[in-house]
């Protein structure tokens, strides 16, 4: 009973965050025109267009605001907040070691490197560059975890440290030789920010993170097996491969959200915590409840980070406040072991 | 050094033989050829260092001999994919290197991993099954707890439920006695017996208490530096002399109330 109770909470927790987002803001909407102006949208969609609503007596900023600067900054941070949070999970699972996510590892790093290339030297894809960096961030950390044949809690941490190091004075290298008007943007967009999203991002980042997050979630009962390291092979996994697909699946959400959000970091290492003390570690449940809580928290973390004060806080700068002092907690509890 | 009657006897209707095994670790060779039948019982025996979990390792195949040697029911056992080799062989390993808290009972369900798709999750059968195994080895009661919290010999048993859900027709057991007292020893290898005779299933353990090989064992193989030293039936195998060969020390075995007892002649 207490349990349904939790599970009902984690479950409405992201479309609570996501109402109270709605309503808060710099710019002073009235409660009730909040719930008119979304009730008749959602009504009008939900019919196709057959019934729509008179909102002429409220100003034109009311709608603007609501639908075209929250909602769609609100969905981008819900997306990239659930893709964080299992991108986590996953890599806590795949390497058995409570103590990383996308930011530890250096994905996130060189996704960041990857699309600083291609904003600021040539035209490609940064979605793509961004991916083909994280990979080979990924691919170097791990090689450099590896030590005599075994990769270990902490081995994995540090390598991290170094490909963050490196790809971090990379990126630095580019904002040098970038023409002045690109850098104050990268710089901006570097320290992670939903501040430009707008539905153009949403319908760039929408379909590659709902589906990764999608296959994760289908394939989410694997990452117990998985989590019992080179033992699983003896249960008929492909130990190798396996890993391959989940990391290269949570590179490629986590690189999609970097290349439009800039690097976010820690989310995706409490979020799945949280769960865990909730729920344990069972994936069937853990999956799931990661991507709504990271979705939930990184709306209300947002919400600091545009509301707080007068100007807006960087939301890297927030997660990281608040993530530090968790991943202090984590590291005192399991002392970097099992 | 390897007799070759020993042979002649084990690989007669054998279901899973072991031909010419040859393995080297660099300084190391594994040379080895036995054979075990359903329902049938085979203890690897031999001092630390001797080749026990090296042979187990390789007849799984999670160490590779060069030339195809272990077959099952006469099919290359190391040609198979992996999920194949999960369906038909059971490995309890000796060293289990805890994960996540996982209940005992979702740890144990791991073993149908290799009869779950991909993008499946374990059914009601496969809990099942579960709760089955773990009424066999008798820790039913501790479905709900943490793995990562009960005892050694506790967390010896889950790991053996997990190989009895995979429905294996071989199972091959890395010292499952280690680490375990008095009590849980014999309980233990009363499973293992148990599990033998009511499923059917080619068993192979590595043990080091001669005593306790000779009570449960339908075959020894003594093994010393890589090598099969002696193989047959218990009381054929373990014998003063040969023991004292392989252990390197004076062994005696003594009849107590028709029991063969075996002792070490002197303390050190
Ligand atoms: N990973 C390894 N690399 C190199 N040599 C090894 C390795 N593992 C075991 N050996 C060697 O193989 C021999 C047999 O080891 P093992 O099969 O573990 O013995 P046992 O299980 O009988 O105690 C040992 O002498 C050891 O030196
Ligand atoms: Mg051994």
């Amino acid at each position: 009973m207490k349990r349904e109770i939790i599970l009902s909470f984690f479950l409405l927790f992201p479309i609570f965050a996501f109402l109270l987002s709605l309503c808060i803001g710099v710019y002073k909407i009235p409660l009730l025109a909040i719930i008119k102006i979304i009730v008749a949208k959602t009504v009008e969609i939900a019919t196709f267009g057959k019934f729509s609503f008179d909102l002429n007596s409220y100003p034109t900023a009311y709608q603007t605001v609501l639908l075209q600067i929250r909602l769609p900054r609100i969905i981008t941070a819900m997306l990239v907040g659930s893709a964080l949070a299992i991108s986590g999970a996953v890599l806590q699972a795949t390497f058995r070691n409570p103590l990383v996510d996308s930011y530890i590892v250096g994905i996130s790093a060189g996704a960041a490197f990857g699309a600083a290339l291609a904003i600021g030297f040539f035209p490609a894809s940064i979605e793509l560059t961004a991916f083909i960096f994280a990979m080979i961030a990924m691919t170097l950390t791990y090689s450099l975890a590896k030590i005599k044949g075994r990769v270990t809690v902490i081995s994995l941490i540090l390598a991290g440290i170094i490909i963050n190091a490196f790809f971090s004075a990379l990126t630095s290298m580019l904002k040098f030789l970038m023409e002045h008007e690109k850098l104050a943007a990268v710089v901006y967009w570097l320290m992670g920010s939903f501040n430009g999203a707008d539905w153009n991002v949403v319908s760039r980042i929408a379909i590659p993170i709902i589906l990764g997050s999608l296959a994760i979630f289908l394939m989410r009962w694997h990452l117990n097996v998985l989590s019992m390291g080179e033992e699983a092979q003896i249960l008929g996994i492909d130990v190798g491969k396996m890993r391959l697909i989940y990391i290269s699946i949570v590179s490629f959400i986590t690189a999609i959200s970097v290349a439009h959000c800039g690097i976010i970091g820690w989310v995706g290492l409490i979020m799945p915590h949280i769960v865990r003390m909730a729920f344990g570690p069972d994936h069937k449940t853990l999956i799931p409840l990661s991507i709504a809580i990271g979705a939930g928290f990184m709306v209300l973390a947002d919400d600091v980070a545009r509301a707080l004060t007068t100007f807006e806080i960087p939301i890297g700068i927030v997660t990281t406040l608040l993530g530090i002092p968790f991943f202090v907690y984590l590291l005192r509890k399991t002392g970097g072991e099992w | 050094m390897v007799n070759p009657e020993v042979e002649l006897e084990v690989k007669l209707d054998a279901k899973l033989e072991v031909k010419n095994l040859r393995f080297r670790y660099n300084g190391f060779e594994l040379l080895a050829s036995l054979g075990v039948k359903k329902g049938e019982i085979l203890t690897l025996l031999g001092p630390n260092g001797s080749g026990k979990t090296t042979m187990l390792k390789c007849i799984y195949g999670i160490l590779k001999p060069k030339a195809p040697c272990v077959y099952l029911d006469g099919e290359d056992i190391h040609s198979m994919s992996l999920k194949d080799r999960a369906k038909k062989i059971g490995y309890v390993p000796q060293i289990h290197h805890p994960s996540f808290p996982y209940t005992v009972l979702e740890f144990v369900v791991m073993g149908r991993a290799s009869q779950i798709q991909v993008f499946d999750s374990p059914s009601e059968e496969d809990y099942k099954m579960a709760m089955n195994a773990l009424k066999l080895v008798g820790i039913v009661d501790l479905a709900d707890k943490p793995y990562t919290q009960i005892s050694g010999g506790q967390l010896q048993l889950a790991l053996v439920a997990r190989a009895l859900v995979q429905n294996p027709e071989v199972i091959l057991f890395d010292e499952p006695t280690a680490h375990l007292d008095f009590k849980n020893k014999i309980k233990i290898s009363n499973i293992i017996r148990k599990i033998t005779l009511s499923k059917k299933t080619a068993t192979i353990l590595t043990l080091h208490d001669p005593n306790l090989a000779g009570m449960y064992s339908d075959k020894i193989v003594l093994i010393k530096g890589g090598r099969i030293y002696s193989a047959g039936k218990p009381e054929k195998v373990l014998n003063g002399k040969v023991l004292s060969d392989v252990y390197e020390m004076k062994v005696r075995v003594v009849d107590v109330d028709s029991f063969k007892l075996i002792i070490p002649d002197q303390t050190y």
